[in-house]
């Protein structure tokens, strides 16, 4: 998110107070200073250059968003079954800013293995128009808590109230996300605007995992009235202990897409008038 | 009929839209158009996204209906791959 604001600000008019938390070699070391254009002010340590890490990276094409992809499987060393739903989710949520955001910054993206917990925790953000105003160009949301809520469900677009979408967007991508998210038992968060969908996981590890159109039927925290960001801002952890076949997974969703469609057209089914 | 490999267009993670929509305008709408059979070849491809799938084919569908489905076929396609072009074309018919 820092790196984001960085962009909309004239580097001469960034200053930071030296550092002197431990955390500031690790924001050095995901390449936060050099997108500030600020030197952090603490004694450079050496560190392994070898680890589990993509360090911050702006992508602003289609192109760039490609090779990101290509170069990130290798830097996370990922197998196919982990690499599998963090390709999907990285190509989904940076398309959505490339397409959506109408900001010339792009997406802000980097990556860290956690050895501790064993899982991939990967942060996206951009400054563009958030999802309130993206949604609003075919919805009437009323607020920024709305907005997401429209946005993780299935078949809803800002480009259309079409079903099925237009030819290049079917409004899909946020939901796709956060199903492989539940599935996996993964974190998810979303943060636009003045308000944050948080997923989380299920209680017991044994219950069958359920997969809902809205987002508010899933377990999750919602908070409204924070610091307001313009624009949005995607967490994602996938624990690499807990990973489906990806295929399985799309089973399920399948499934919830085909019965939220069906549900959504039977509302709009003319009733018969009993006189 | 025509067959479109995939692979050296997209790679073995088809993600790029602008390239799907390049094929679907370019390569497969045209073929349709002539009464051709268009076999999309996914040999190599190991996945892809709902979004490239759906800006593959989903205008496809709509202009043609799901009759289309006659002309238009997929091959070698992986699970993921099949999972969610059944995906994209049963939301299109749905729609």
């Amino acid at each position: 998110m820092m790196a984001a604001l960085s962009a909309t600000v004239q580097k001469q008019n960034i200053h930071t107070a030296p550092f002197t938390a431990a955390s500031a070699h690790h924001l050095e070391r995901m390449g936060l200073f050099t997108f500030l254009g600020v030197n952090p002010k603490h004694p450079v340590t050496e560190h392994e250059s070898a680890g589990r890490f993509i360090p911050l990276q702006k992508i602003t094409s289609s192109e760039d968003l490609s090779r990101f992809i290509t170069d990130m499987v290798p830097l996370l060393h990922l197998d196919k079954k982990h690499a599998e739903p963090i390709k999907y989710v990285v190509s989904e949520i940076v398309r959505n800013v490339l397409e959506h955001a109408h900001t010339p910054e792009g997406a802000f993206i980097c990556a860290q293995y956690y050895r501790k917990s064993n899982r991939i925790g990967i942060g996206i953000a951009d400054t563009g128009i958030g999802v309130l105003s993206s949604i609003n160009h075919s919805y009437d949301a009323k607020n920024d808590l709305e907005a997401l809520q429209l946005a993780l469900m299935p078949g809803i677009t800002g480009t259309t109230k079409r079903e099925g979408g237009t030819e290049q967007n079917a409004g899909a991508g946020l939901f796709f996300t956060k199903s492989i998210a539940t599935v996996n038992r993964n974190h998810f968060v979303i943060y636009s605007g003045s308000a944050m969908y948080k997923l989380l996981k299920p209680l017991a590890t044994t219950a069958k995992v359920m997969l809902h159109a809205d987002p508010f039927a899933d377990r999750h925290s919602k908070k409204t009235m924070l610091p307001y960001w313009q624009g949005t801002v995607v967490g994602f952890d996938i624990s690499l202990d807990t990973t489906k076949e990806f295929s399985q997974l799309l089973d399920l969703i399948r499934d919830t897409y085909a019965k939220a469609l069906a549900e959504r057209k039977r509302t709009k089914y003319r009733k018969p008038q009993f006189i | 009929m025509i067959e479109i490999l995939l692979l050296p267009k997209v790679g073995s993670f088809a993600e790029n839209k602008d390239t799907a929509r390049d094929i679907r305008l370019n390569e497969i709408l045209p073929a349709l158009q002539e009464q051709q059979t268009v076999v999309l070849n996914f040999e190599g491809v190991d996945s892809t996204t709902q979004s490239f799938i759906h800006a593959l084919i989903s205008d496809v569908l709509r202009k043609y209906g799901s009759e289309i489905l006659d002309r238009l076929q997929f091959k070698h396609c992986s699970p993921t791959v099949k999972e969610i072009v059944s995906i994209v074309v049963e939301y299109m018919q749905q729609s």
